[in-house]
């Protein structure tokens, strides 16, 4: 079993075999997803409408019945009444409840932000008392981080908590702001600083407390049906014992049911993506102009292919993520360490991950959304046809978790701390590629097996960014991390990189069980994504070195970034074809 | 109580439909099956609502080989306490209902559940066969089904109507829509199923008594034709002569 470290993908080769591939659901997964699915057919598709009127009573009703069904406890342990299930099980639900638009985000508020830190931090007696509840959603949780003044710069908020004078109550006073579920939730884990500490506490706070009292609904662009409310507390009186963890940890659980929330966003997105092809082929299929479906025509064709190959990427590197963390985690277990603090330490060793998840999810959803408008032409722009919600529910996802700019910035910034403690050698490595760039260049040609080209490839992507990366560090040093265009650029070169290693290697090993004459869509898919990240690393690359270096190590560098990202040329459209057109006939995502 | 459902796998319906052998066979690869909506929906579940009430088993039973593990499992998931699997294979419906009847024969169910029809095949001669050859009653398009002591009161389905029934158990009866409404198997059924009983039993040579000549699939949709309100003629001799609706 392989043991890659989170962010050694930039410096390690992975084997396709250490890697999980959808393809491999054994079947009570596949009866776990299809619960999830019959359960949106069921409850929450024939009820979009009404969710988004915000039907009084009505969403609360939905988490009820989803808990019910265990839906939300699927990761909680068997002692809180859950199933114990794994983190790609988890993941599994996630991705499939996704698709469920408004519902999607009050599930995971309340199963992942809502209950996660009481779940992860509480002691025994505050999980006695909170999860079995949660689990099962008689009572309903939400997570109060934000305020009117601190957003993205979380640590700064101004709530306050002061120690009544008997000792036996916290009294805390602020606003909150954006709080997902907050119209009828019962359970607030609250963020503030006590008294004058310059790092924030968590504390569990009941809707029943004196002193507590919300907002109206936001009026919202997507995800209407969504609760999203303020939340005052004035002398909000909490008793000393719902202090959750100790005093002043509360940043640190802040950021890990963050990164949590992060890879779990992409998740979810991977839902909405899967359901956002299924309505674009489904009506390019119905739709003629012309005389003939809009399917036929190769403009059409592109979009489908195009949503396809970025979902399928997405998908890739969503689970090969999740089962290293998964494998992480386990590790941490069999050298003893308790589940908790194993789940968290290994979702933190691939923070770097989940980040770059983060933003891939969400763009990969506004493209597909996007470009699912434009196939529906007029009717994509109406509110009576489904884009129009799917288009604007999507949007969230760049902006809560941590907008996609402070995630980028954290991707590079995650890696370059990890390399400064010593965790991950990016340096060693980097040093060797400078090497590289004054030797003699390799002229060997890779060979014909498949994907021989196609790695070769991605090990040249990695020292693209070794390179940038390494010698911006070196140059800017400790001013690198305020140069957020160059961090962006390398950002994006690292996302890529990841994205097309993963898909990549889904494939090798997708061929090896299938066949490599059974899977030609999905090899097609492959040398399509590098064939197009090959340019856009290229142009990234160049702006970022254009942007710090200078005379010849710049003229060297740019001629490194061309070498680096040289590929062969290839027929995209015919690719494409060959991709769109499966989508097509099955009249669904397919792959 | 002693409830039995039989049931059976039908392709997906967003399934692709194509033939081998000459266009005499199904074919099945790469298809996804579930259990026959039928037979989940509404057998199975009217059968666990019936056990819910009066306490009891409900036992369910398909005929084939373990491609049907699947579904079958997916029936112990929603609840059923154990399967039977006889291990065979489903020639036509004559050969299924002597499996099961023979089977059964000796077990003693006071009610066998069965679907209307399979979504795939619409044969619908199953549970009137199994009833047959067990020479007990059976009613057909049952929407609703009481039970008080030995005695059925089932309502069946009927052209513009409804008629009502009474029987003694036991009985046969393939249910339709009405029955009883789908239930979704929830975490706890799922990772139970897993430890649930299913026997594999072997077959007692059931034959067939018809063969499939072939299979052909419907003439594709052709497209729409427009024609000018005012021209009622040209309407009426394309539904008379072309679409031969009229
Ligand atoms: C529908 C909805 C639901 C939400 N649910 C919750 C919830 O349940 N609980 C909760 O606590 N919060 C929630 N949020 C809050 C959400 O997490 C924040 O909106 C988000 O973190 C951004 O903060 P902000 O809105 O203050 O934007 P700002 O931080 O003001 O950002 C504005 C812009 O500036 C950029 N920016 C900010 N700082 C920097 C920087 N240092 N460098 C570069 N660019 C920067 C941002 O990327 C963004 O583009 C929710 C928000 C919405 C809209």
């Amino acid at each position: 079993m392989s043991a890659i470290k989170g962010g050694e993908f930039l410096i390690k080769e992975t084997e396709a075999k250490d890697i999980f591939i959808p393809e491999e659901w054994d079947e009570e997964q596949l009866m776990i997803a299809q619960t999830c699915n019959d359960f949106l057919e069921q409850e929450v598709f024939p009820n979009l409408e009404r969710i988004d009127s915000m039907e009084e009573g009505l969403m609360p009703s939905l988490l009820e019945k989803a808990g019910a069904l265990g839906m939300l406890s699927v990761s909680i342990p068997e002692e809180y009444g859950g199933f114990e299930k794994d983190f790609v099980t988890g993941m599994l639900v996630t991705e499939i409840t996704g698709a469920g638009h408004s519902f999607a985000v009050a599930f995971s508020a309340h199963s992942g932000i809502g209950t996660l830190p009481i779940l992860y931090y509480g002691n025994k007696a505050q999980k006695d008392k909170y999860i079995p509840k949660l689990a099962t959603a008689e009572w309903k949780a939400s997570y109060c981080l934000t305020e009117p003044g601190s957003g993205s710069d979380a640590n700064s908020g101004k709530t306050k908590a002061t120690l009544t004078e008997d000792g036996k109550h916290y009294l805390i006073t602020g606003q909150k702001m954006w709080i997902t579920n907050g119209g009828f939730a019962d359970i607030y884990t609250v963020f503030a600083k006590i008294g004058n500490d310059e790092n924030l506490s968590a504390f569990i706070v009941e809707r029943g407390y004196e002193g507590i009292s919300f907002g109206a609904e936001e009026k919202k662009m997507g995800i209407k049906g969504s609760s999203t409310v303020q939340v005052f507390f004035n002398d909000c009186k909490v008793p000393i014992e719902n202090l959750l963890s100790e005093q002043g940890k509360g940043f640190k659980i802040a950021l890990n049911i963050l990164n949590i929330g992060r890879i779990k966003l992409a998740g979810a997105c991977l839902g909405g993506c899967k359901k956002g092809i299924d309505l674009s082929v489904n009506y390019a299929n119905e739709r003629s102009q012309f005389g003939r479906p809009i399917s036929k025509y190769g403009a059409i064709r592109h979009k489908i292919a195009e949503q396809a190959i970025q979902v399928f990427v997405l998908e890739s590197s969503l689970y090969r993520c999740t089962r290293d963390i998964g494998n992480a985690i386990k590790a941490l277990e069999a050298g003893g360490m308790d589940h908790v603090n194993a789940l968290l330490k290994g979702v933190e060793q691939f923070a770097t991950e989940a980040a770059i998840l983060k933003v891939l999810g969400s763009e990969v959803t506004d493209y597909v959304m996007d470009e699912g408008v434009q196939i529906y032409g007029g009717m994509g722009y109406s509110a009576e046809a489904p884009m129009d919600r799917a288009y604007r529910d999507a949007r969230i996802n760049r902006i809560f978790e941590g907008t996609n700019e402070i995630n980028r910035m954290l991707i590079v910034d995650m890696l370059l701390k990890k390399a400064m403690k010593g965790e991950l050698d990016l340096m060693g490595p980097a040093m060797k590629v400078a090497e590289e760039l004054v030797s003699i260049p390799d002229f060997s040609e890779p060979g014909d097996a498949l994907f021989d080209k196609e790695k070769k490839y991605v090990q040249n992507f990695k020292k693209s960014v070794l390179m940038v990366a390494g010698s911006a560090a070196q140059k800017l040093m400790m001013t690198l991390s305020k140069e957020q265009e160059i961090l962006t650029n390398i950002a994006d070169m690292a996302i890529w990189t990841y994205a097309a290693e993963s898909v990549l290697l889904r494939v090798e090993k997708l061929a090896i069980l299938k066949g490599e004459e059974n899977v030609k869509e999905q090899v097609a898919m492959v040398q399509t994504y590098i064939y197009d990240v090959a340019d856009k690393i290229n142009k990234a690359g160049k702006d970022a070195l254009n942007s710090f270096a200078e005379g010849d190590e710049l003229r060297m560098q740019l001629m490194g970034i061309k070498r680096f990202t040289k590929v062969q040329a290839f027929n995209p459209k015919t690719a494409r074809q060959t991709i769109a057109v499966k989508v097509i006939d099955e009249n669904k995502y397919c792959y | 109580m002693k409830i039995l459902v039989c049931i059976s796998k039908a392709p997906d319906t967003t399934s692709k439909i194509l033939f081998t052998d000459e266009n005499t066979k199904f074919n099945e690869t790469g298809v996804q099956f579930i259990v026959n909506p039928y037979d989940e929906w509404y057998a199975l579940v009217r059968g666990l609502e019936l056990k819910e009430q009066m306490g009891g088993t409900v036992t369910v039973i398909a005929v084939g080989g373990a491609e049907n593990d699947p579904i079958i499992r997916k029936a112990l998931a929603i609840g059923a306490d154990d399967a039977i699997r006889i291990d065979a294979e489903a020639l036509d419906a004559f050969a299924v209902a002597q499996e099961i009847s023979n089977y059964v024969s000796d077990k003693s169910y006071d009610l066998i559940l069965c679907g209307k029809e399979t979504i795939s095949y619409n044969g619908a001669q199953v549970p009137g066969l199994i009833a047959e050859f067990m020479d007990i009653a059976f009613a057909s398009q049952a929407i609703k089904l009481e039970i008080n002591g030995t005695i059925a009161t089932i309502e069946c389905d009927v052209q513009g109507g409804t008629e009502v029934l009474e029987a003694n158990l036991p009985i046969v009866l393939s249910v339709a829509k009405g029955m009883a409404e789908q239930r979704i198997p929830n975490m706890r059924g799922i990772m139970a199923a897993r430890t649930k009983k299913l026997e594999v039993m072997p077959g007692s040579g059931a034959t067939n008594n018809c063969e499939v000549v072939g299979y052909s699939l419907p003439a594709a949709k052709s497209g729409c034709k427009y024609i000018d309100p005012d021209n009622a003629e040209e309407l009426i001799s394309l539904l008379r002569n072309e679409a031969k609706a009229i």
